[in-house]
């Protein structure tokens, strides 16, 4: 792993010059979760760090640095988030530089804290051999990779970033996992419709509304302009009531239908820990049905909700 | 100090069951993933390990309260006229905040100076504060996150407390802080805990005295005032802030609000609600210009207010009660103690090179 590191660290000293900066993670506060650096001057590449904590997608912040010549240090999965706004053209391909990593799987540190003794003052996060090695200065614990690694791990669709102009290390396959946890939207498929709705209900007066979700998504490109937040017109008002949280949740899916990449940063950055992917998960399981389509995958293919076709391959509508 | 008693452990859950027969306790439960500061409801317990996910500020400024209804009505008199009725909804169910932790409560006292300040008296506010009860428990393992010793608290602050309970072997000893506190609990069918008093005093002596060291941030407002025109080091520190509200919701001391109209039909809520300064619409102007445009101008606002403008407004308080809570729960880790650390150290560029 560490090799892999200085191996990534001279492949950015080398490109830095011609860069205005390159986002890659360091080591935080928080010592099971990597924060994000952002490189303008050589002394800061020594920060640098990669191992399984590297848990942020940094993609969200491309259409932010439009107009920059920048450079970002990338995991499979965030590569796909990189090719949708590149499909969408929100950022250009000409001005950004990616170094692309073979990616072993994302840390969860809610998981890992669950785990005892695993949790506080970890030093080092490494995976070998099918297992989660923590070392922290209370000892050190290997833990199953089924109970050490993201919910979107078990969805990974390549672990090698793609598309690159650097891959830094050898290619490889996604990590092996089986028994993927039950996940909400499992559990809601289960239910009936009021039962559906109750479970919402129940987990939007958790919402704090800081809009975070919101924040850290890659594709909500909205931002500051965002109609949640909008006077006028008025379409979720101000008050604490889940009904409008839900809305707003609602509107967030929808805005990112066929577009979502499942990078999972919407629940990562929820304070509360709120099952919010699941309505975008449900979506795309539709776009995929419909129209075949898988988002951030093929940079060449046109979102199917950004075309309109005559006829559509999925939808009979003329049969019916 | 005044008034002490104490309970087992295990007779917590019936005591908080008992007192809310005449009040609404708020106390720590865990809720899905978080814990939150909820109505005690026997069935599901109170969750008093280490620090809530969120502060229980909501217990004096609610994410949102009706300030008034509104309704306009019509005379039958030709040209009609139309009439507006207004009704006020004053606050008035008392309230124990049980479990808060010394940095929440000494955030209450930040509020306190700003919705309870002499002739501008905040009624909605007041109403609330003196109804409200806050038993404070104190720390005794402090997380990698926790600064209180950094910006004038402890462990064991008493500030903004009106009693504070510290954990003695299998018992809590409460003891009252203010005439409030004393009063509440002389109210209590508990024993007497004077002879343990000397006891819990040297539990909280010995917690205090482990809290590991860190430099001072109290001297932060000049520093930071320094700054307000140097944006190359606003634009460093905030290059990875999501421009979110987690840390200000999560906040014991943040208090800004929005206010809006509810409308429906003829009649409609005036709504008080929570609003943050990271939000782009915060001092979005009516005209479209906005003053804070950028994330780095609202980086700048948030440190700002914490470490210098309110400190100078209110006697070198600061607003910031080290609680850790914008730390732990950051989606990116910001830092605000390595931010006001570095605002401590900053070299400003000279003049003849920012424009390089």
């Amino acid at each position: 792993m560490a090799s892999r590191l200085e191996e990534l660290k001279a492949a950015v000293r080398k490109a830095l010059p011609d860069l205005d900066v390159v986002i890659a993670w360091a080591a935080g506060p928080n010592s099971l979760e990597h924060t994000p650096l952002f490189i303008t001057s050589e002394a800061e590449i020594d920060l640098m760090t990669w191992d399984p904590r590297c848990s942020q997608n940094l993609a969200g912040y491309l259409p932010g640095l439009r107009g920059k010549k920048v450079g970002i240090v990338a995991k499979g999965c965030d590569a796909r988030s990189i090719t949708e706004l590149l499909q969408e053209k929100l950022i250009d391909r000409g001005q950004l530089t990616i170094f692309g990593l073979h990616c072993q799987g994302a840390a969860d540190p809610e998981k890992i804290r669950a785990v005892a003794g695993c949790g506080n003052e970890v030093e080092s996060a490494e995976i070998a051999d099918g297992k989660l090695t923590i070392v922290s200065r209370k000892g050190t614990c290997a833990i199953g990779l089924e109970n050490g690694l993201l919910a979107k791990c078990f969805r990974c669709t390549g672990a090698d970033a793609q598309p690159c102009d650097q891959f830094i290390g050898e290619h490889g396959a996604p990590p092996a996992l089986t028994d993927a946890p039950e996940t909400a939207l499992d559990r809601l498929e289960a239910m009936g419709m009021e039962e559906r709705f109750r479970f919402w209900e129940e987990q939007m007066s958790q919402c704090i509304r800081c809009y975070a979700c919101r924040s850290a998504c890659p594709l909500c490109v909205c931002q500051d302009h965002c109609a949640a937040q909008s006077r006028e017109p008025h379409w979720v008002d101000q008050t604490d009531h889940p009904r409008e949280k839900l809305m707003f949740q609602a509107m967030h899916a929808l805005h990112t239908a066929g577009r979502c990449t499942e990078c999972g940063e919407c629940e990562r950055a929820c304070p509360v820990g709120l099952p919010i992917m699941t309505m975008k998960l449900a979506l795309n399981r539709q776009i995929k049905t419909l129209f075949d389509y898988e988002a951030g995958i093929d940079p060449e293919k046109t979102p199917p909700l950004f075309q309109f076709r005559e006829t559509e391959e999925h939808i009979k509508e003329r049969k019916w | 100090m005044g008034a002490a008693r104490y309970m087992e452990k295990d007779a917590l859950p019936a005591w908080l069951e008992a007192v809310g027969k005449s009040r609404l306790v708020l106390a720590p439960r865990l809720q899905g993933k978080s814990t939150a500061f909820l109505p005690f409801d026997p069935s599901k317990g109170v969750s008093l390990k280490g620090l809530a996910t969120a502060s229980p500020k909501h217990a004096l400024i609610p994410r949102h309260e009706t300030l008034m209804e509104y309704q306009y009505t019509k005379t039958d008199q030709i040209p009609p006229r139309t009439g507006l009725e207004v009704r006020e909804l004053i606050p008035d169910q008392p309230v124990l905040v049980f479990g808060a932790r010394p940095c929440d409560a000494r955030g209450f006292t930040v509020l306190d100076r700003v919705y309870d300040a002499g002739a501008k008296r905040d009624i909605y506010y007041c109403a609330r504060r003196d109804k409200t009860v806050v038993a404070t428990l104190a720390c005794t393992e402090p997380a990698d996150t926790c600064f209180c010793t950094r910006v004038g608290g402890g462990p064991d602050d008493a500030t903004g407390s009106d009693i504070m309970v510290t954990e003695l072997d299998q018992r809590y000893i409460l003891e009252a802080v203010t005439p409030r506190g004393e009063a509440f609990l002389l109210e209590q069918q508990l024993p007497d805990a004077s002879e343990f008093a000397a006891k819990a005093q040297a539990c909280r002596d010995a917690v205090r005295a482990a809290m590991p060291e860190g430099e001072s941030l109290l001297d932060a407002p000049d520093k930071v005032e320094a700054l307000f025109n140097e944006m190359p080091f606003w634009d460093e520190i905030a290059a990875k802030c999501l421009s979110c509200g987690a840390c200000s919701y999560l906040c014991p001391t943040c208090y800004c609000f929005n206010i809006t109209d509810e409308p429906k039909g003829n009649k409609g809520v005036r709504v008080r609600s929570w609003d943050n300064c990271m939000s782009f619409q915060f001092t979005l102007e009516g005209s479209g210009h906005n003053p804070r445009a950028t994330k780095s101008h609202r980086m700048r606002n948030r440190v700002g207010h914490k470490f210098c403008y309110y400190p100078t407004l209110h006697g070198g308080a600061l607003s910031c009660v080290g609680c850790g809570r914008c730390i732990a729960h950051c989606p990116v880790s910001m830092d605000i103690r390595s931010i006001v650390s570095k605002a401590l150290v900053y070299e400003k560029a000279p003049k003849e090179h920012t424009n390089v």
